[in-house]
This record gives structure tokens, sequence and C-alpha cells, in this order.
């Protein structure tokens, strides 16, 4: 069996963002960048389904500019065994990244993808989802647990009500959550043993995908500032308050 | 143009969210029809027909939409979507799950978790985990849009007339197997994610008195929090600690009992968009950050407050 | 326990501007070198923070040609003050009148964080392999004594030091010669300047804590390319201490602060100092309407020359402030921390071919300008000893007439940790509450950082005696690590009737102040996880 795994690269979640005071976007330069957290549950899912003697090869990739490279270079530091990068600039959609992900499928014919759940920067909640419907592949999104079994998963969800259980026959895709494991670390000598390894890189223009975007982003600008608070007299006018003004309960 | 929303229910009820949902869709366009996918769901089709902003409901009756599956759901909304200019549905693990890949089929770039609606067009939503807020306009013909629930209020659920239409299904073969749903009502939502956190200090003084706590909590689908103080007091285990091991929490509600606001509390809390500290002390550090400020003692607000949550008709979940 | 072993030619510990001049420098006289560079910050230049005014002589002779290969070096000095400030008025000093010095024409306002991002590229496009997020945490020595080598950090241990499901255990990296270039008052530095003894004879290293804010202004009040500092208020005249105020490119201003952690008063607060400074009206004025974009600190060397241990010893050598090469009058350590570790790359690079011994670093370092300079600058920070006014115009003297050449060494009489009066014998200082547009809290403050530490992993900052905070350090000096921190790592909490000394770890920013400032020498900090820490952008 062979997983396909795809990373992005983001700011690191530690890093408070900064709005850019022209309103253009985010603050991104000599920002702490890495890869977007559900997506190192993913690749650790991966590696554990490889160990577990069912996958014989994860290959990692991801899309986007040079140094987005980087993310794949850690994935194969914990266990990917090689990597594709598609190199593009600028902004991409989840539509766009779906398309480019169904091109590298149709060559590579992994009989699972991984991802993670969302990307911690434009929140879309969107890639893995729209990569199953243009494969016409089951889709098992907020995994968190996995079990592989004869030709098909057995995929425990996050959902809203509690947990969800449901098979997906393979090919299939599956968007991580967070709470599918505990990512190992990437030990040194494994770190230079992934900078042996191969990674492809893939110019998005040889892949034939329309990748300008759809949506314009006409402004970025800071959330509201919190009003100042006041005090309350009883519990009363709190529960009132945080009813119909809050509006949080 | 009219818009379409996809309706989420259990079959017998209207899920709240699908609620809010409605408000904002008919913000894009009055002429808001809703599709509802299910089995045996008769009696959701005719509580959206009451639902005042609702124009009309398409409803599709099929043994094979008894669960929510996106993959038997997704060919049913595309044959309907001609129609229609929008496509809407909430941003909770539902419409998460089955809005991409409607739109993917459409060819149409998805603008998700709306907090605004600007213009048929043009929507405000949050990224960087609401650190940024971003206006974008969508250029695509057919717009997938999915919807913060708690950014809008819930629409009005009688007094509205509208038809109900029943349309054919459509079957395909999929290969998503539905098995089991485990709503788990007494496992507690997660201290990192549940959107709402109540969290005790040392003004507990005991680990019994948690007990005040934990009936709120069940109250309000809340998650258990706890200041180092409590924890090192040995009150509650250090699972529920916010703010001591980097533990930060940005829930839509974070209650304080009994926390003086250390500077680790507040910085593993401070950025919850709603605060309410409970105190006694009226000069406790807390207040600093707190939206509400309450200046009484604890042990008789918590169950003032559980008494005063009873009396509500619904408490969001 | 037997760990895996990697073998090197070198191993440099530390990833900042003297570890990795070290790098180039032996790439550049050695090819066939191979060279392991070791950082504890999840990239290179996340823990890095400096004013930073730079000179560029030390680069102009590593690589010469940095302009055509875009270093992040723009900002050329076009104009310099130095104020003197009292509460509310100031003083301006005549530029012609500073020490030579403290003259800045020529030099460029720079982020070292993003000089040191931009030398790990030249670094490793030489070939030299650089290992972010791993700190080496303890010594390897050779069974006769000599240093073998590094081990670096074990990783995904829980606070008892159990082993998680993610335990990856560290590795022994061994090498011919190892370089500690772990900045000031690094934690292997520190047990090998104790082991080898290379502070006989040496007075007492001296530090300071540093801070800065990078401000984005309004552009009315901007002057790019415009060096100023000031001394005097908010600090009284027995505490040493002053500000920098740089005007950098893109309407930032760098604005910091630097107090020498000799001060007595265990009420004083570095922090707050440092915030009280901006309300200065000729500060407040300028940062009005501005915004505060970063934030951070780190404790800095001021002994100098007087101070400087051997930095030899079989098997390894010291670069940059891990020894303490900065050069205090000049408030400038990065051109000599550099030139300290090209010196130790020649040292290594003749060791390596022809076996010379480690010891020629010493004669190497003696005729280099960068000797010159420190030896020229000892007598500047022990003339403020006597207070700020005599301080100064003994270092006019000193500087200005005689340029550094009177016939005799001023003494360092203490190291740092000894300074602190009783709290009952000094005035308690009441600090203004932040208002939140000029002046901040530390909880907002930490939050720009970006710091953070793995959850569940043993406590890096360690005490001697647990009970000695509150036993004895509070009655006696009011906690002071309350105060001395600049980020609330350390607190006392009143919990059952008691007093309890919490440590909040994970807030730790790695700037060492505890280390060097607790008046028992009662905290040790050592290596946490690797990757914890700040996450410092363009500081």
């Amino acid at each position: 069996m062979k997983i396909l795994v795809a990373v992005k690269r983001v700011i690191d979640y530690n890093v408070q963002i900064r709005v850019k005071e022209d309103g253009t976007g985010v603050v991104t330069d000599n920002v702490k960048m890495s890869t977007n957290p559900p997506d190192d549950n993913a690749i650790e899912e991966a590696v554990k389904i490889k160990e577990s003697g069912k996958a014989n090869e994860i290959v990692a990739i991801t899309v986007g500019e040079e140094k987005a490279q980087e993310t794949v270079r850690k994935a194969l530091a914990v266990g990917a065994d090689r990597g594709i990068h598609v190199k593009v600039d600028g902004i991409i959609e989840p539509l766009a990244v779906s398309k480019i992900l169904q091109k590298v499928v149709d060559k590579e014919k992994p009989d699972l993808v991984f991802m993670g759940k969302q990307a911690i920067d434009d929140d879309c909640n969107q890639t893995g989802q729209m990569l199953a419907a243009l494969l016409n592949w089951p889709q098992a999104t907020f995994a968190s647990k996995i079990e592989v079994k004869d030709q098909y998963l057995e995929v425990t969800r996050e959902v809203d009500e509690g947990l969800e259980t449901i098979e997906v026959k393979t090919p299939a895709i599956v968007t991580c959550d967070l709470r599918l494991n505990e990512p190992r670390y990437a030990s040194l000598p494994n770190i230079m043993k992934a900078k042996k390894k191969p990674i492809e890189e893939i110019n998005v223009s040889d892949l034939g995908v329309d990748v300008k975007p759809r949506i314009e982003q006409l402004k970025v600008e800071e959330p509201p500032k919190r009003k100042a608070g006041i005090k309350v007299s009883s519990v009363e006018e709190l529960v009132q308050k945080l009813k119909n003004e809050a509006k949080v309960i | 143009m009219s818009v379409l929303l996809i309706a989420e229910h259990n079959n017998k009820e209207i899920k709240s969210f699908t609620l809010n949902a409605i408000t904002a869709a008919s913000q894009i366009d009055e002429d808001l029809h809703v599709l509802l996918i299910g089995h045996n769901a008769d009696d959701v089709a005719k509580s959206l027909s009451l639902v005042p902003n609702v124009k009309k409901v398409i409803q599709v009756d099929n043994e094979i939409y008894e669960n929510y599956i996106a993959e038997s759901f997704t060919p049913v909304v595309l044959k309907h979507a001609e129609n229609y200019s929008h496509i809407v549905c909430s941003a909770n693990t539902f419409g998460k799950n089955l809005m991409p890949r409607i739109a993917a089929l459409l060819d149409t770039s998805q603008v998700s978790d709306i907090i605004k609606v600007i213009s048929t067009d043009t929507f405000l939503r949050p990224i960087y985990a609401g650190n940024a807020f971003a206006t974008v306009k969508s250029s695509d013909l057919k717009k997938c849009i999915t919807i913060r629930p708690t950014s809008f209020e819930a629409a009005q659920t009688s007094g509205g007339t509208a038809e109900i239409v029943k349309a054919d299904k459509h079957e395909v073969t999929t290969n998503t197997k539905f098995i089991k749903k485990e709503e788990v009502k007494s496992d507690r939502p997660e201290l990192g994610t549940a959107r709402i956190v109540i969290s005790g200090g040392r003004g507990m003084q005991n680990g019994e008195n948690f007990k005040l706590i934990t009936d709120i909590a069940d109250k309000l689908n809340a998650a258990i929090g706890a200041s180092r103080a409590a924890v090192d007091a040995g009150y509650i285990t250090n699972d529920h600690q916010v703010g001591q091991t980097g533990k930060v929490v940005v829930p839509d509600l974070y209650i304080a009992v009994g926390i003086s606001g250390a500077i680790q509390h507040l910085a593993g809390m401070k950025e919850s968009k709603i605060i309410v500290a409970i105190n006694k002390d009226g000069e406790a550090p807390i207040f600093s950050v707190a939206d509400y400020g309450l200046e009484a003692d604890l042990f008789e607000a918590l169950p003032k407050f559980l008494e005063e949550l009873n009396k509500l008709n619904t408490i969001q979940k | 326990m037997s760990r895996e072993v990697m073998e090197y030619d070198v191993i440099i510990v530390g990833g900042g501007p003297s570890g990795l001049s070290t790098a180039i420098k032996l790439k550049q006289l050695n090819p066939d070198i191979n060279v392991c560079l070791l950082e504890k910050a999840s990239e290179i230049g996340a823990h890095i923070l400096s004013g930073n005014v730079f000179e560029t002589r030390a680069l102009d002779e590593l690589l010469p040609n940095w302009k055509e290969l875009n270093a992040p070096i723009k900002t050329k000095v076009t104009k310099e003050k130095f104020l003197f400030l009292s509460k509310t008025k100031k003083i301006s000093w005549p530029t012609w009148l500073l020490p030579k010095v403290q003259q800045n024409h020529n030099n460029y306002i720079i982020s070292l964080a993003n000089l040191c991002r931009w030398l790990a590229e030249q670094a490793e496009s030489l070939g030299i392999e650089i290992f972010p997020g791993f700190p080496a945490s303890e010594i390897i020595y050779n069974e006769n004594g000599s240093v073998k080598g590094v081990a670096t950090q074990d990783m995904g241990l829980d606070k008892e030091g159990n082993k998680k499901d993610s335990y990856e255990p560290g590795i022994e990296l061994h090498a011919k010669v190892t370089v500690f270039a772990e900045g000031c008052r690094g934690h292997l530095g520190k047990q090998l300047i104790k082991k080898f003894d290379l502070d006989k004879g040496k007075d007492p290293q001296q530090y300071g804590i540093g801070f800065k804010e990078i401000w984005e202004i309004k552009e009315e009040n901007h002057q790019k390319g415009l060096v100023m500092h000031t001394a005097g208020w908010p600090l009284d005249n027995s505490t040493y201490g002053g500000s920098f105020v740089y005007h950098a490119e893109n309407k930032q201003v760098f604005l910091g602060y630097v107090i020498g952690l000799d001060y007595k008063n265990p009420h004083l607060s570095p922090f707050d100092e440092f915030q009280r400074f901006k309300t200065h009206p000729s500060i407040k004025s300028l940062i009005e309407g501005g915004k505060r974009i970063s934030y951070g600190a780190r404790a800095l060397i001021e002994g100098g020359f007087q101070s400087l241990p051997k930095m030899f010893m079989p098997g390894a050598l010291l670069v940059g402030c891990d020894a303490g090469t900065l050069n205090m009058p000049k408030i400038k350590g990065s051109h000599t921390a550099m030139k300290s570790g090209m010196i130790a790359a020649e040292t290594i690079n003749d060791h390596l071919k022809e076996n010379k011994d480690l010891s020629i670093y010493e004669d190497k370092f003696k005729k280099s300008w960068l000797y010159k300079e420190l030896f020229e600058a000892r007598n500047v920070k022990p003339s403020f000893g006597w207070g700020l006014i005599l301080g100064i115009i003994f270092t006019g003297i000193d500087q200005i007439l005689f340029r550094g050449k009177l016939p005799f060494t001023l003494k360092h009489k203490h190291a740092d940790h000894q300074t602190l009066k009783p709290a009952n014998e000094m005035p308690k200082i009441e600090y203004p509450k932040p208002d939140n547009v000029i002046t901040f809290d530390k909880t907002s403050s930490v939050y720009l950082t970006g710091t953070n530490h793995a959850d569940n992993q043993p406590v890096h900052l360690q005490l001697k005696d647990k009970d000695l905070p509150i036993n004895y350090t509070l009655e006696k000096f009011d906690e002071p690590a309350q105060r001395y921190c600049p980020v609330g790592v350390y607190e006392v909490q009143r919990e059952n009737e008691k007093d309890k000394f919490v440590i909040n770890s994970q807030n730790c920013i790695h700037c060492k102040t505890c280390d060097i400032k607790e008046p028992s020498q009662n905290i040790n900090w050592v290596t946490p996880e690797g990757g914890g820490g700040p996450k410092y952008g363009n500081m």
C-alpha cells in the first residue's frame, strides 16, 4: 500500500501574527514557519501504518514556494520515503491545490491520501474534501482514529455531537485531527538521512492546472479590540448579559 | 438570484446551527430555499417551512439518506444547484465536510466560515484562528459558502408558510459506510477546543467544591479548566490546567471562578472571546481582562448561576 | 547508557554571530573539514536579540563581498544623538565630545537575528551542517579529561523525567575540536570555565540585562538612520545603564534598555525601568501613535578585558560572549564575537593541519585588533562603579584624552549575584501601572516573543535548594526573581497561608538573568527540549 501525505508550510503556531498596515495580508518576513500542525499528525499516522507493515511507501508532497520544501524535508526526516514539491508562487487556493494533487494522484496512484484537516493560516478546511470529490473517492474528515483493514479503513471522526465511525473503501482521502496521535521528533541522524532522500520538483505549469485565484482578498485587518469590561451586580444580570448581549450561551 | 441552503438535522429536528445559517443566507438573498436531505424527516420539513426566512423547502427523502454521508448528499445538491447563485450551509463539522465536495464539482472556490455578509459576492471571514479578518470577494458565478453559526442570530422558527416540495433521490454507489455515532454527552469537550471553558482556582478551597463547576459545565457543555494554584493544591488533575504548561485556550466564553488572575493564567486565556470573572476580591487582576466581572462569593454565585441557566429555554451547544 | 554517536572534525555549539563566523571561516580555510553546528532555537535567529548598530570590520574580513551577497545590512547610520535625561528634561551632549568608540558613522542599523539567518545561508552553501532545534545539553569528556564533544538533549521526557511515547534519546557528537558559542552565560560554557578554571586570576564576570522592543512609529517621527542613546533617568546615579533608540527601515524604531546586573536594590525591576523610560517626554513623543510589534530581553556581557577567561582548553575553545568579547563602551559585541570566531577557526585549522596546540588561540587573539579594542575599552565599565557622573568624567579622560591607554586597569570587584543589599535596607520602588499604549505588563510582552516550551517536560530552571527561595531569599531580598525576570517566570504565591515559589518555565525566553543574578546562585539554567524558547523575528 502506498500513502501520499500532503503537507503545508504555515506561520508557526506560537508566533503572534501581525497584520500589515496596508491591509494586504499578514507579515511573513523573517517569521518562523513550520509544518501545519495537523499535517504532522497525518505524516505520523502514515509512518505508524508503515511501521505496522500495512504500507510500504510514504510519499510526502507540498505545493508552494521554494522554501515550502522544508516541510517535505521534515516529513522525510520522520519517516516518509520520498518527496514531491510542486512549485508555485503566490496565493494558491484549496481548489487549485486539490486539482494539483489530483494530477499527482493520477500519476502516483496511492491507495490513501492523508493530510491535516485544516491549515492554520487560511483556515479554509477544503482541500481534502475537494480532492476526494475530484477523484470521486470516499472521504473521512476530522479523523481521530484510523484502523487499516483489508481493502478499507475504519475511521473515527470528531464531529460536533461526538464521535462518528465510518468505513471507507480504499482508495480514500483522510484528513487528520490533532487528536489522532502524537507526532514524533525527528532525530538528528534521521534528519541527516532525510537530506539524501529524493524530492521530485515539479513546476505547476507542467501540470496544466489553472491556479489563478478565484477569490480576491480585498482587505486583511485586525479583529476589533476587546471592549472595556463591566462589573455586573448580580448573577441574573450576568446570565442575561451572556445570553442577550454577548450571545455566547 | 436565489440561495440554496443545505439543512442539518437528525431526521427529527433541525440542528440549531442551521437556523443561524438561515439568517446569514437570507442576508445574501431573500429568496432562500432549503434543501432537506434525509429519511422520514417530515417533521423537519414542517419546522423548516415555518421559518419565516425560508421561501421553499425541497425535501428529498430516502432511506439512503438516513445517515449523513457527504458522498451521497453531494449528487443531490448538485442536481438542484443549477437554479441557484449561492449554495450555503453552516460551518460546523457537517458543512465543513460537505460543502468543499460540492464546490469542487461545481469548479467553485469556496468561501469558508464567513462571519459577515457584505454583499452578494463579498464576505468577511476570520483567518489565522481569528487573529485577523479578511474581506474577500468571490468571482465564481456560483458561490459556495459556509457560515460561522455563532456570528449570526438564529432565525425565528414560527410564522412562516413556505411550500414543501418533494424531490427525487439521486442514488450513487458510494464507498463510504456509516457504522455508528457515539454522542458523547458525558465526555466533556477538550479543553483546547471547547467553545466554553469554566475554570476554578484556589478560591474553590477543595476538590469537592469543583462539583459546583462540574454542574455548570454539564449544563453548558463546557470544558473544565483550572488555575495552577488549584492543580498544585490537588483540587483537580493537571490536565485541566490553563496557562501553566503552555496550554492556551481561546473559547467563545471563558468563566474564571475564584481565580485571582496570576500572570500565567491570564496568558493562557486572555484571548478568549468573552471572559467572565467571579471573585470576591474586587481588586483581583482577573477583573482587568474580564468583559463581565461579578464581585461575589462563589459559593453563593455558582448555585445561583446554575439556577438561572436552568431557567433558560435554550442554551447554545 | 549508550547513545548513538556521530563524528565530526569540528562541532560548534550555538548559531549566533560567533559560531556562524567560526563555521564559515573554517570552511574557507579548508573545505574538507566537516563541521556541524547545533542551535537550540527552532531556527537560526529565533533566539538572537541585539540592538543593533553593526560595525562591519569583522564581516569585511570574513565575507568582503557581503554587499553583493545581499546581506541584510542596509541602513547606514546618518545621525547621532546622546541625551542625558532627567525626569522631564533632557540635555543633548554634542557628539564631537563623545569618545571615538561611541561614534557610529560608517556603521549600520541592523537586525542581528536576520544577519544570523543570512550567515547561516552562507554557511550552509559552504557545506556546513546546521541543526536547529537541537540543544547541546551535556559535555562529553575523553578519559584524559579533554573535551570529546557534546550530547544533544533527550526529547520526549515528561515532567518527572519519565520517557513518553515520543521519547527520542539525545545523541553524542564527537569532534576533534568543539567550539562553544552559546552567547552570554552559556550553560555549557559556564561548566567549562569552572572545570578548567578558565577564569583564574580574572575579575568576576559582569553582566547586564538588555531589553528590546520594535516599534512601528508615525512617519513624521521617523528619521531613518538616526542613532540615539540616553543615560540618566529613570535610573539613579548608582545604577549602570542606558537606552538605545535606533531608527531602522520601514518606519521601525529599535527601542531598548540595558541595565547592569550589578544593581544593589532588590526592589528594582529592570523590566519596569524600561517601561518607565518610555514615558519620558522625549521618548513618548517619538512612539506615541505608533505600535509595539516585538519584545524581548537577553543578558549580555559587560566585564570586558578584565573578566575575559582563558578561551582554550584541551579539545575545545570558547568564542564570542560564551567567553565575553563584548566591547561595553562601544555597546557592540557582534563584530568582536565574529572576530573571535574567525580567530578560533584559524586556530583549529592550524591545530588540525599542523597539530599545533589549541593554546595558539591566545597568541593569535593577542595579535588581533580585537585584543587591542577590548584592552582600550577596559576601564570604562568599572569607572561607573563610582556613579554615573564620575564614570562619565573618567570615561571622557580615559577614552578621549588617553584613548584607553591609561597605565592602569580598574577592577570589577564583585560578581553580580553578590551586589544586592537586603530588601529592608533599600527603598521600595513604586512603578506606575502600564497604560497598554506606551507601557505594558509582562504578560502582553511575553506574548510578542512567540515563546513556548513543549508541554510536560522537565523544568529547565533548576533550583539547587528548592526551599531557599521562600526560606531565605524571600525574607532577605524580597525574592528578586519576581522582578529581574523579564517575562514573569518566577512568582511567589500565597497559598493556604503559606508562601510558595512558582516557576513558570514555559515562559522562559532564555535570557539567563536568573542564572546570573540569583543572590545564592541557586537557579541553574539548563537546556529545555529543542525548539523551545522565543521565536524572535527581526530582533
